[in-house]
This record gives C-alpha cells, structure tokens and sequence, in this order.
C-alpha cells in the first residue's frame, strides 16, 4: 500500500497571508512537522449513503418556490493526481443567495434574505467521479478585510475523497471576474496556474435550453505516492 | 500524465450553513457503553475563542482498525470513525466516541492510540492538522514513531489530552504561547 504524494511546489496557501487580516492571529507561527503517511492517514471517511436526500443535489427546489436568480448547472468530476475518478464520494457545497447574502445569522451584509433559498447542497459522485448541482449563480459581497473590499462570487466545496490525506475544503470562483484582482483570499495562492485552477468554465454543452447556464468545475484531490509504505 | 491538484481555501465564516449534522459530534451514538467525550476550546494567536471553526476527528475502533478497504487487515464494519463539530461561541467542540486502539506503524512498529484532527476556520487557508493521544498510555506514546518526530518535549506535550470526568480535555492553540503541534500531512 502507497502513501499519498506531496507537492513538488507549493498548491496550497501559506497560513499566515497578512492581506487577508483574519490569518494574522490564526494562522499558526511554526512550521508543521512532516507527518509519515500511516493507516491512520491513507484510510478515512467513507461517507455519503444515507447523508444525501432527493432534492439535496438541486438547491432551486429546496423550498415552496424558486429562488431569485441565474438558474446555473455546475458540475465536474472529482478525480485524484493519476487521473482516476473518485467514485461514490460526499461532495457538500454553500454558497450566497443572487444578491449576495448568506443565510446564516453571523451574515451582517444588507442584502435580501431569499426565503427560497438555503444555498446547502450535497450529493455523491458516481462512478466515473462525476457530480451535479443544480443552483443559481451567487452574488459578490462586501466584507470588512479592507477598504471597500468585495469577494468574487464563489461556491463554497468540501471533499473527503476516499482518504484522511485528500481531504479538501476549497471554493469555485466564475471565470474573468474583475473582483479578483483585489481578494486576497483567491490570491493566497502562490502560483498564478493554481489560482486559475479554482476558476470553473463556462459550459455551453451542459447548458439546459430555456432554462438554465452551466459551469464546469474539475476537481483533483491528491494521487498515490509511487513508492509503498512500509507495511505494518 | 499527472494532474495538478486543486488548491485549498479557507472555510469561511459561514459554513454552518451546510457542514454541521445532526450527528456530527457521536461518532457512536449517545448511550454506548465505554463511551468517551473529547472536549476542548479552539483558542487564537491572543488566548481568545474561535467561535467560527469545524472540528473533525479520524481514527481507529478499539481494535486499531478502519471501516476502509486500504486496512490490510480488511474493513471493520461498523466503525464510523469521523466525527464533526463546529466551536461555539466559546470556541468549544465535543465529540463522543469510543477510545481508538493501537494501529500499525511503518517498519513493524506500534502506534500509541490517536485521534487524527483537522481543524478549520475562517482565516485559516488550509485545514491545520493534529493529533490527540492519551495520557495514560505512556509507554505506549514512547515507542510511537509520528512522536519522535516531535523532539521538543514541551510541543510534544501539546499532543496529550487530560483525563476528565467523562472523557477527555484537548484544547487547540492555533497560534503563540503554547502552540499545538501541527502536521504536514
């Protein structure tokens, strides 16, 4: 049994990352300490059958009527470094109503609540690692961080794909979006192809006519180290 | 032909939207018999509560084993092994359990029983990772191969709960005096 490979180069965002001002007392001081790959760590949560309810995957018809806003399809498929599909994995997503409020009670932005719309959404990939939600398109924010400061609009996603190791807590951004430039959340990230990684593409393909836009979000969780570890 | 991997971001403040269950704190259900709280608080960089992170656990059932086809010894069925909890407004989480066994290290060696945690929260780009071990498995915890890793005896102790009345105290100092050991996994 293989280990799970470590980057050749940073992917993800350092801890501390003074632009974005939370980090500056959370973000722990000393480096981490490499941790071997043991069972405890190539095994993990083999979740998802029976946390997943009909509608979970449709976050338009969670309510008596529909939301305000752009109906969109996002979808993709969840694979690992090696290109093979992670099959029957939880995908959990959030994200804001059209104008830009959550609907969590901690949300102090002056937008509309949607009494149509939770934005909570959960499903399974299938085998091939694919995945599907049905939503509408969320809206930019304001948030404290800095002067005038906006988040790009985004979807909150978590992943536990078949390990401890590939577990990801990530967020999907909308292509050419002029709030990037000044997010320092989606630029935490050091190197310029791994921001654009977190971008989904406009996907005419899986578009419903008269209905709805599609997005098309590929994510890729971490691929087997080549070398076995040591078995127990 | 390898792919590059999807980078990290942080939770955000809003998750309790979607990431709390019901059933997220028992990983075996209320009423087990043996059944074991781990407690603590997510503290910040100046002593305060983290109000807004996710707790999550990952270990082994009281044999040492997983619930996962990647176990050598094969899948223990029945054992959920995760558990979740979002801090409150004092930066506290609990989670019900039943105390892990020791599990196979690399090169023939024996893991000390340990919980894997991840801990996420708004200003926190990556998950940070650690390990909670128990304090009276001294001898057990000095032959564990993560822990001599940890050479520094005052950061090693970050990694052992306290004995409690129904379980166990473990708190989590993301930043500054007493910072928790956190892992490069």
């Amino acid at each position: 049994m293989a280990g799970y490979r470590r980057d050749d180069a940073p992917v993800d965002p350092p801890y501390r990352y003074p632009d974005y001002v939370s980090t500056r007392f959370r973000a722990p001081s000393r480096p981490p300490i490499v941790l071997p790959h043991t069972l405890t760590e190539v095994t993990g949560p083999l979740l998802g059958e029976g946390r997943v309810g009909e509608l979970d995957h449709d976050l338009t018809r969670q309510h008596a009527n529909e939301p305000q806003g752009q109906r969109i399809v996002v979808h993709g498929r969840v694979l690992d470094a090696d290109e093979r599909p992670v099959p029957r994995t939880l995908v959990e997503v959030w994200q804001a109503n059209a104008g830009g409020r959550y609907a969590h009670d901690g949300d102090r932005h002056p937008a509309p609540l949607d009494p149509n719309f939770t934005g909570l959404g959960r499903c399974l990939t299938d085998d091939w690692g694919s995945y599907r939600f049905i939503t509408i398109r969320p809206g930019a924010y304001p948030w404290s961080n800095h002067d005038n400061a906006w988040r790009p609009a985004h979807i909150h996603f978590s992943l536990f794909g078949r390990s401890f190791t590939q577990r990801l807590v990530t967020q999907m951004y909308f292509p050419a979006d002029p709030l990037f430039a000044q997010d320092p959340i989606f630029n935490s990230i050091p190197d310029a192809s791994a921001r654009e990684r977190l971008v989904s593409r406009f996907d005419l393909s899986e578009t419903v006519p008269d209905r709805a836009l599609a997005f098309r979000f590929d994510i890729v969780l971490r691929g087997r180290d080549a070398t076995p570890m040591e078995e127990p | 032909m390898t792919l590059a991997r999807t980078p990290s971001q942080t939770v955000g403040p809003f998750f309790g939207i979607a990431l709390p269950w019901p059933d997220g704190p028992y990983v075996v259900p209320d009423g087990t018999p043996g059944a074991i709280w781990i407690r603590g608080r997510v503290l910040d960089g100046r002593g305060d509560p983290v109000p807004d992170a996710v707790v999550e656990t990952w270990h082994a059932d009281p044999d040492g084993r997983f619930d996962h086809p990647d176990d050598p010894r094969g899948p223990a069925p029945g054992s959920r092994g995760f558990g979740r909890s979002p801090t409150a407004a004092d930066g506290s989480y609990a989670i019900l359990t039943l105390k892990p066994g020791p599990v196979p290290g690399p090169g023939g060696s024996t893991q000390a029983p340990h919980v894997d945690v991840s801990v996420f929260a708004r200003g926190l780009l990556n998950r940070v990772v650690t390990r909670i071990y128990f304090p009276e498995d001294r001898a057990e915890r000095a032959a564990d191969p993560v822990l001599a890793g940890v050479t520094d005896p005052e950061a090693r102790a970050t990694l052992v709960a306290e004995r409690t009345d129904d379980g166990y105290r473990f708190d989590i100092r993301l930043q500054g005096d007493r910072e928790t050991v956190f892992f490069d996994i």
